[in-house]
This record gives C-alpha cells, sequence and structure tokens, in this order.
C-alpha cells in the first residue's frame, strides 16, 4: 500500500466526518467548518487516487489548486450569509430547527 | 427519537465511509489512461516547463478563466451582503497619532514592498517551478490586508472606479486574450494559444490574474470584516 | 518504512484535528483546531509531491480562511455580548 493511496483513504474518512458533522451539527459556523473539511477530504481523494501508482499527476493537482480558491471564495460568501442571518433573527442556525431560540447560544 | 436518528445517521456514514475506503483499494491501476504521461507529452506547446501551470492555464485554461469569474460571482454576493456601509474608514492620518500603532505600520512599510517582491517572483517562477498567479494573488492580498489594517490604504470601503478596475482586470485580461486567440491564430477554438508565443500569453493572463486575485482575496476579508452588515439591518 | 510511519502519523493527527475541530463546544478552538488542520493538509500536499497545492493551502485554506472564521467568531461574540450583556 503506497502512501498516496493512505492519503486517500484518509480522504475518504474526511469526507465521511464532515458529511456527518453537516447533517448532525446545527450550529452554522460548524455547518461551514464540516463542509470546508468535507471539500479538503475530496482533494485529498482526487490527488491521492491520481498518483497511486507514484508518479506525480499535473491534472487533478491543478483541479485541486482551482477547488482550494473556489472553496475559500464559498467560504466567505456563507459566512457573509451567516451574518445576515444573525442581525436578521438573532440565531446562527436555521429556522426549522425545532430546538428553539436558546440553543445557538450554548457555544460559549 | 432525536438521538435514534443521530444514531442513525452516523452509521449510514460510517457504512458510506468503509465503502469509499473499498472503493479506493479496489480501483484498478490507470493502465489506459495516464494523463501525467499525455501532459508530459505535450508539454513543450504549451509555453511552460511546469506541468502544473501548464494544465492550469493553457491545457485546461477554460477551468481557470470560470474560476475567476466564480470568483467575482462570490465577492458580488458579499458586497451584495453587506448593505450600505455607515462608518467609514478614518483618513489616512489618523492612526500616526497612535504610539503602539507605530510598530504596525512600521511592519507594513518594511513588508509591503517585500511582499510585493515576493508575490512578483512567484508570478515569474510559475512558469518553470512550483508557484504561480494563485500563490501570487495570496500573497498580494495579505499586503493588501495589512495596508489597510495600518490606515495606509483607506478608501477600501467604499470601491472607486481604479478599485473596480483592479477587480476585474484579471477576468479582462483573460477574456481579451481568448477573443484574440479565437479569431487570429485557431479559429473557432477557444483558448488554443499558438506554441511559439504561448509562454508570453500565459505569463500576459498570470499578471492580469495575480492582481485581481490578490484584490478579491483581499476584498473577501476586507469587506466581511467590516461592520457594516449588523449596523444596516438594525437600525 | 520510515516514511511509511510518518504517513500514519500525519493521517492520524489530521483526521483528529478533523475530528476535534467538529466536537469542541468552544467555537473559538474549533477554528484555532481548523487553522492547524489547514496546515497539517499543507504537509500532506508536501508529502504527496503537491508542493503548489502546499502553497496554495497554506496562503489560502489555512491563512484566509482562518482569517475569515476567526474574524466572524469575533463579530458573533461581539453580538452575544451586546444582546445578553
Amino acid at each position: 500500500m503506497s502512501g498516496a493511496l493512505i492519503y486517500a483513504c484518509a480522504g475518504a474518512v474526511l469526507f465521511v466526518f464532515g458529511v456527518t458533522g453537516l447533517i448532525l451539527l446545527p450550529h452554522l459556523l460548524r455547518k461551514i467548518l464540516a463542509f470546508n473539511i468535507m471539500g479538503s477530504g475530496v482533494f485529498l481523494v482526487l490527488v491521492g487516487l491520481g498518483q497511486r501508482d507514484g508518479t506525480p499527476d499535473p491534472v487533478p493537482q491543478a483541479m485541486v489548486l482551482t477547488g482550494i480558491v473556489v472553496a475559500v471564495a464559498a467560504t466567505a460568501l456563507a459566512l457573509a450569509l451567516v451574518r445576515r442571518l444573525l442581525s436578521l433573527t438573532g440565531k446562527i442556525q436555521f429556522p426549522e430547527e425545532p430546538e428553539g431560540s436558546g440553543r445557538c447560544w450554548k457555544n460559549k | 427519537m432525536r438521538n435514534l436518528l443521530n444514531v442513525l445517521v452516523i452509521v449510514l456514514s460510517a457504512a458510506l465511509g468503509l465503502v469509499l475506503i473499498g472503493v479506493i483499494l479496489e480501483s484498478p491501476s490507470p493502465a489506459r489512461v495516464r494523463l501525467s504521461e499525455e501532459v508530459l507529452m505535450q508539454i513543450g506547446a504549451s509555453g511552460v516547463t511546469h506541468p502544473v501551470t501548464a494544465v492550469l492555464l493553457n491545457f485546461r485554461g477554460y477551468d481557470t478563466l470560470l474560476e475567476v469569474m466564480v470568483l467575482l460571482l462570490a465577492l458580488l454576493g458579499v458586497l451584495a451582503q453587506m448593505g450600505k456601509q455607515k462608518r467609514e474608514n478614518p483618513p489616512a492620518g489618523f492612526y500616526l497619532t497612535e504610539p503602539r500603532m507605530q510598530v504596525l505600520l512600521w511592519l507594513a512599510r518594511v513588508l509591503v514592498p517585500l511582499m510585493v517582491l515576493v508575490a512578483g517572483y512567484l508570478l515569474w517562477a510559475g512558469g518553470h517551478q512550483p508557484g504561480g498567479a494563485f500563490q501570487a494573488g495570496a500573497v498580494l492580498a495579505a499586503a493588501g490586508v495589512l495596508l489597510n489594517l495600518s490606515g495606509l490604504l483607506p478608501s477600501w470601503m467604499e470601491p472607486a472606479w481604479n478599485l473596480r478596475a483592479g477587480l476585474v482586470s484579471g477576468l479582462l485580461v483573460f477574456l481579451l486574450i481568448a477573443a484574440a486567440v479565437m479569431t487570429t491564430a485557431s479559429p473557432g477554438l477557444l483558448l488554443q494559444y499558438p506554441p511559439a508565443s504561448a509562454g508570453m500569453l500565459i505569463l500576459l493572463v498570470e499578471t492580469g490574474l495575480t492582481l485581481s486575485l490578490g484584490l478579491i482575496l483581499a476584498g473577501l476579508f476586507l469587506f466581511l470584516s467590516g461592520d457594516a452588515i449588523d449596523e444596516e439591518a438594525d437600525k | 518504512m520510515s516514511s511509511l510511519i510518518l504517513d500514519l502519523l500525519l493521517v492520524i493527527a489530521l483526521l483528529w484535528s478533523a475530528l476535534r475541530s467538529l466536537m469542541t463546544r468552544d467555537l473559538f478552538r474549533a477554528v484555532v483546531l481548523f487553522i492547524v488542520f489547514g496546515l497539517l493538509m499543507a504537509l500532506v500536499w508536501a508529502r504527496l509531491h503537491a508542493p503548489d497545492i502546499a502553497l496554495a493551502e497554506a496562503a489560502i485554506g489555512a491563512g484566509l480562511t482562518g482569517a475569515l472564521l476567526l474574524d466572524t467568531v469575533g463579530y458573533l461574540r461581539k453580538k452575544q455580548r451586546e444582546s445578553f450583556p
């Protein structure tokens, strides 16, 4: 088992962490963190699988380079939306959550 | 009930992870399609010698073109959320009177020229070794944030004409070169640089990209970190 | 052999920082752990012979994203103090 394959498997695990966090965590900032971790997992799978025979492959590397910059742009947009939501509703979670409004202040 | 649902989600994700790892370990070794070899075979026609830059700006140049558009869209989204700016940045000389600002000011004056130099080097190095427009843009963005925090670049919050032009300059240069190449050198083909002038064209595109990526990335941070969003919505 | 051990240690640190960043109660600590995660990712890219991505990840993935997240955490805390003095 080569080093690249180990990292591809780690990427799969990171992706699963991210998906689980995205579904289970109510706080929107944590959802953004989970989304970023999910993306890092995908990048690792792309590059790790691309060079599992040992030679570096520039095509997935260029793709991931593009992906990192787009992920930052998406994060910035998501953070702007979170701030907007906070100033409009006073909550940092989706309004459909049944727990009530006190929940979002728990993370002190 | 809710706990049961959480456990179900965790069990399902664990199963997904196991399946993914199984697929990764089972996947056959790439015998027929070897992208890295194809890139190395064609790299002589790309105008640069670093394979990642060749893929990024020549072989799959339209990915990068669309990426710049995505970045601009994200910046527009952040700007739209910002609303009207209430509090203006203090004038340039404002911070000079505070003694503890002297350190920041000195740091900005020493570091920013160095950072611009590093960005230029990264941009130039991208042709033959690791580096390129994205990394240089990130360094420029850091320099812009430093300048803004030390009060040397005060007019950031109200995008003036020159700032707006800088934000779109990368995309404009890219589109202009794409259109010029499409009409003259290789009719009907998007971003097919002629091999003789490819290196020059890629350097031009990268210069525009570096400038506008630096401004966009710095703008994402500076527009977001202004206090504008809540002030306007609250009152 | 030693490189395999390095790979395994790096993977363990990566997974641990990601998990802790999602599970920690304190939001500020979660963001700091996320920045640590980004820097570890940069190391992983260097191990995968991808220095371009390592540079971009350290500058953009860890640096810029971390700055954006930290700024938002500070903003949330400020709003919190205003709502519940």
